[in-house]
């Protein structure tokens, strides 16, 4: 497709969309432009006030340490600098906590996925004897939550060596019950005819599930991906609680260790949160659409 | 089946239509053709071990392994593992601790779970306005959660700071003594309950801005037609139609809130004075701290007990209407 061609697309998709905006705001606030000020007001302040933190955390990440510490002005009056910057990145472990972070929420995300998508084509498209209750012992997973098996889980590690180790921090987390009955919930709609048509070709359960059935549902894999990723990314009780050495520290838990090291070095803590915010932040600009879609349908837990 | 009835939410995206259970469709042929192609597929046991594998050393054991070591008087160092019965339990009903974690974990739900909804819930109607700026408005929102705990608590850290913090200097700015933010007995917890709210609320605004794009615009249509202004149409026909999936969000919210440990740990570590430990952190300090691990499991299933009932209330409605 020419490029042409793309840019005419978005073009009328963006048209589109603002007509659609435009009906929107008719039908919920009606026509009155005082009316439409006031929300309008109301946004600008609400996403004011949400945005605060974050710029005052960027603009202090920019300041000479010793301004820093003064009382706050708002914009840096003894010049910007990169300072902060250099200092986190060549005298800390970020990078390297960052890497850990990023390594144990992709095979979160990936085992889960996977294991839970076996677990739901089961459920879903096969027969076996006790299907009916492990899909009630499942369910009944749901309902525990993992914050209170910290104590014997840390034991069942240590016991299997487990304790500083990527296995350690990942396995644990690769259980999700929820996202097993959302999905069986999507691998239920699928048209049987279409899999029944498959299997008199010939096709075993195996190429069923990865040349049909997954395919077929891209658009909630991904949500219950996305979903999956931003949960291990952010995970601070279960890795604090079995890392004890900073070479296996994931970023929550080495970020908050770091309070110390600096003393009060406060352009310093701000360059460091910056520096591990922005990942998250970037791939959410660019996903904006489907991350908010797949928040909103996983989100739920199958509801 | 109460977790997979047909609910608020459809599944994402339009590659499949729900078209409702099988059973119901058109063409019955296929649900008896169906069973037969199924019976003789025995694979399924494949297809689920390794979930089965996975829950059952990452869940069953420990919730076991907790449950008997809650009966013991094991140690983190190793010494001791007898059997000592229902002792724990009694020291833990009997614990003062207990109850005030207990009860501060239970003040932080409160205190965060009525704003995390309000304030989600209108920031929900004014960008379901379909006011310009869309994009800004639900990244400004929602970009918070996307950040990790230990970010929160140096932004937040850095914004509570006595004198040179942000909000001291606003505050003295209008004439008005600082405040100890995290070192008051008397704030700290609000304070710990605003800084979750601006964490967390994106996400129960995305839940309520689904919500609220699924209402058909015909009812709008109709009551303007009728006659009905911006405000009767949002007391008539957006909140009513919220009703639903504001009670889920309740629930969700409230079993967020009850395993409040991160925020906590990292701004004021239980403190001042104890007076914002929650009960987690109570369960780590016993069992990571003092190494009573037989003590600490004990007061886990006490917690337990607490989240069940929440669960339950959260399950019942879901089997109503299934």
């Amino acid at each position: 497709m020419a490029v042409a061609d793309i840019a005419e697309i978005r073009r009328t998709k963006a048209l589109q969309e603002r007509a659609e905006n435009r009906t929107l705001t008719r039908l919920t606030i009606g026509p009155s432009p005082w009316a439409r000020a006031g929300a309008l007001a109301a946004l600008v302040v609400l996403a004011g006030a949400w945005l605060v933190p974050v710029v005052w955390g960027a603009v202090t990440s920019f300041k000479h340490e010793a301004e820093a510490a003064l009382p706050a002005s708002l914009l840096p009056t003894m010049g910007w600098t990169l300072d902060a910057y250099e200092k986190v990145l060549g005298n800390s472990d970020l990078l390297l906590w960052m890497w850990n972070s990023l390594l144990v929420a992709l095979l979160v995300t990936a085992l889960t996925v996977l294991i839970s998508a076996m677990a739901a084509f089961a459920f879903s498209q096969t027969v076996f004897k006790g299907r009916a209750l492990m899909q009630w012992l499942t369910l009944a997973a749901i309902m525990m939550p993992g914050q209170i098996l910290i104590v014997p889980l840390f034991r069942e590690m240590q016991v299997l060596g487990l304790v500083d180790t990527v296995a350690g921090i990942v396995l644990p987390q690769v259980v999700a019950p929820v996202m097993v009955f959302i999905l069986k919930r999507f691998f239920d709609a699928i048209p049987q005819e279409l899999l029944d048509a498959a299997r008199i070709d010939g096709a075993g359960s195996w190429r069923l599930f990865w040349t049909i059935v997954l395919p077929l549902s891209r658009s909630i894999l991904v949500a219950v991906a996305i979903f999956v990723f931003i949960g291990a990314w952010n995970n601070f009780l279960w890795p604090f609680i079995i890392t004890t050495d900073p070479q296996f520290m994931t970023l929550p838990v080495g970020l908050s260790t770091v309070k110390d090291a600096y003393g009060v070095q406060y352009a310093q803590n701000m360059a460091s949160a910056m520096i591990a915010a922005l990942p998250l932040l970037i791939v959410f600009m660019l996903f904006q659409r489907r991350i908010v879609q797949g928040v909103a349908t996983t989100g739920m837990g199958g509801q | 089946m109460t977790v997979s009835n047909t609910g608020v939410t459809a599944p994402a995206g339009p590659a499949l239509p729900d078209r409702g259970t099988p059973a119901e469709r058109p063409g019955a042929r296929a649900a008896t053709s169906r069973k037969s192609m199924r019976e003789r597929d025995r694979s399924g046991y494949l297809f689920v071990a390794p979930f089965a594998v996975a829950t059952g050393l990452f869940l069953v054991v420990p919730t076991l392994y907790g449950l008997w070591m809650s009966f013991t008087n094991q140690s983190l160092t190793g010494a001791g593992s007898e059997f000592i019965g229902f002792a724990n339990y009694l020291e833990a009903f009997s614990d003062p601790q207990v109850w005030q974690t207990l009860w501060h974990t239970v003040w932080f739900t409160i205190l965060s779970t009525v704003p995390l909804v309000l304030v989600a819930l209108v920031m929900a109607l004014l960008v379901h306005t379909g006011l310009p700026g869309q994009w800004v408005w639900r990244m400004s929102f929602f970009a918070p959660y996307l950040l990790t705990s230990a970010v929160v608590w140096h932004l937040s850290n850095w914004m509570f700071q006595p004198d040179i913090g942000l909000l001291d200097t606003w505050i003295t700015g209008l004439g008005l003594d600082p405040l100890g933010w995290l070192t008051d007995e008397n704030v700290a917890m609000f304070s710990i309950a605003g800084v979750t709210v601006w964490w967390t609320v994106g996400f129960n605004f995305l839940l309520y801005l689904a919500a609220l794009q699924g209402i058909p615009a015909q009812q709008y249509e109709a009551a303007t037609i009728d006659g009905a202004g911006g405000w009767r149409r949002l007391f008539s026909i957006t909140l009513p139609q919220l009703r639903t999936i504001t009670g889920v969000i309740v629930v969700l919210q409230l079993l967020a809130s009850l395993k409040v440990f991160d925020q906590i740990y990292m701004l004021t570590a239980g403190g001042p004075n104890g007076s914002t430990r929650p009960i987690l952190e109570y369960i780590y300090d016993t069992g990571f701290t003092n190494y009573r691990l037989g003590y600490a499991s004990a007061i886990s299933y006490v917690f337990f007990a607490l989240i069940l009932v929440f669960t339950l209330v959260r399950l019942l409605p879901a089997r109503k209407e299934a």
